[in-house]
Order: structure tokens, then C-alpha cells, then sequence
């Protein structure tokens, strides 16, 4: 699931489709995390993927923030129009 | 137990495919939010309900309902009703209706199971964990609510600097009209009050 997530990271120019890959590869991460705390029997794992959680919540409000502005100012989602910003 | 832990992850599989195949904004948003109840329906297989309780709530719930309300804030236009006349078409949301109803009858089956006896791996409490939260990882908790609330801050930044910025361009365009009417205030008014103004 990861590896899905970078491969859509990678191929997708879209803003809105590299903030969801993101999602997904740091849902991948929390499930390892878990994953790995089930087998061993430990909280620790499900501690983990709170904390992955409170950062995927703030990294989404930021980027969706940066993404606003950036339609407003190029009226498109493009990756690659963000890519000559200066100043 | 382990058939319902092998089905959810390959719905989890399959939606999160159709996430990066997907054109359109809201429908790989959609599969996205299977895919994140099927990981919730693996964390419960897992062992461990308090996660999979999160998962739902703030990934499926708050997270994606933000997700969506920008990309309905982006999608505004007249143009926008025809192709949603367009997505109504049975083929663009049968898909995740057959990935969700194989969730639902997940649901149904752990329900009619009963609570018990439907962890595969090793049941690991709430209980434990918060003690784990707040005794060892008492930091870690600070230093995630520092970065909610920078988050929060920086957010509110970035959506107001576009107001005050507006604000600053619709004053030099009045001053714009006025110069360009003939410097002349009282006189470019229409009537009496701006005589007062």
C-alpha cells in the first residue's frame, strides 16, 4: 500500500491526487505500526499510529490550505505551474 | 477469523488502485473512503478496536470531509451540473457499492459473531494504550498538539492573507475609477450625500 501510494505520488500531476497518495502512504505506515505492535503485543504500535494520525490531520489542513492559494493565483492544479513561483 | 482479516485487505487493495487510476477528484475520493474503512475493518481484525474507532472517525470522517469540501470549492461553476448529471450514471458509483457492501457484510457477520473471539492477532486494549500515551509518551502527545496547533495557525494564515490581500486590490481599484472620473470627488458623485462625505 505504500509502495501504491508512492507510485500515485509519482505518476499523478494533480494536487489534490498527490495530498490522497500522501494520505495513503502515511495510512500505510500506521497500519504497519499496528501491525508490528499486534505481533509483539505491545501498545506502543497503536501509540505510533495516533501520532500519525495528529500529523496526517495537520499536514492535510496545511496542504489543502497551500492548495487554495495556489488555484487562486493560477487557476489551475497543476504541479508543475507551481514550479516558476518566485518571490 | 483470518478470511474476514485476507477479504478487508484486498478491498483495501482494490480502492486504493482505483484511488490513483481514478481521473476524477471525487470519485477517487470516494474509493479512498472505502479504502480507509476496510483498513479500519483490518485494524479490527488486528486486535486492536480503539484504533480502528479512530480510523473512522478522524480519517473517514474529518480528513476526507475537509478533502471534499475543497474539492467542492473547486469544482464551483455553471458548468459544473452538467457533469454531475454526467456522474450520476450507474457505472461511476457501482464501484465502490460493491467494494462498501462487501464491508457492510463484514460488519454483519463480526456483529453476528458476537464481540469476542474475532481478533486474530493479540488483543491489545485502550486501556493500555492510553497508559502507554500518557505515561511513556508524554512528550510525544505535547509535541503533537504543538504541531496541531502550528497547523491550525499556519492554516488560517494561508486562507487569510488572500482576504486582506483583496481587500488591499478592490481600494487602489475605487481610487483607480475615482482618478480616472476627474479627480473630482463631489462632482463625480451622483447627489447630495457625497457632498456631506
Amino acid at each position: 500500500m505504500f509502495a501504491l501510494g508512492l507510485a500515485g505520488l509519482l505518476v499523478r500531476r494533480n494536487l489534490i491526487f498527490i495530498l490522497m497518495s500522501i494520505e495513503v502512504m502515511l495510512n500505510a505506515a500506521g497500519l504497519a505500526f499496528v501491525t508490528a505492535g499486534s505481533r509483539w503485543s505491545q501498545p506502543d504500535g497503536q501509540v505510533m499510529f495516533i501520532f500519525v494520525l495528529a500529523t496526517a490531520a495537520a499536514e492535510v489542513s496545511v496542504g489543502l490550505a497551500l492548495l487554495l492559494r495556489l488555484y487562486q493565483q493560477y487557476r489551475s492544479l497543476d504541479a508543475d505551474a507551481a514550479s516558476q513561483m518566485r518571490g | 477469523m483470518h478470511a474476514l482479516f485476507y477479504v478487508a485487505a484486498v478491498v483495501a487493495f482494490l480502492a486504493t488502485v482505483r484511488v490513483i487510476t481514478c481521473l476524477n477528484a471525487v470519485h477517487a475520493l470516494l474509493y479512498l473512503i472505502v479504502s480507509l474503512l476496510s483498513v479500519a475493518i483490518v485494524f479490527y481484525t488486528l486486535g486492536a478496536p480503539f484504533i480502528a474507532a479512530l480510523e473512522v472517525i478522524i480519517y473517514s470522517g474529518a480528513i476526507m470531509v475537509l478533502f471534499i469540501f475543497v474539492v467542492m470549492m473547486l469544482n464551483l461553476g455553471a458548468t459544473a451540473v452538467d457533469t454531475e448529471r454526467t456522474w450520476l450514471k450507474p457505472s461511476m458509483w457501482i464501484g465502490p457499492c460493491i467494494l462498501a457492501a462487501i464491508l457492510i457484510a463484514e460488519v454483519a457477520f463480526l456483529l453476528s459473531r458476537g464481540s469476542s473471539a474475532a481478533h486474530s492477532g493479540v488483543f491489545v486494549g485502550p486501556k493500555r494504550v492510553g497508559m502507554s500515551l500518557f505515561g511513556t509518551y508524554l512528550i510525544g502527545v505535547e509535541l503533537a498538539s504543538m504541531l496541531l496547533l502550528a497547523a491550525l495557525v499556519a492554516a488560517y494564515h494561508l486562507g487569510a492573507r488572500k482576504r486582506e490581500r483583496l481587500e488591499i486590490r478592490n481600494v487602489t481599484d475605487t481610487d483607480r475609477t475615482r482618478t480616472a472620473a476627474g479627480r473630482d470627488l463631489v462632482r463625480s458623485g451622483t447627489g447630495g450625500p457625497s457632498r456631506t462625505a
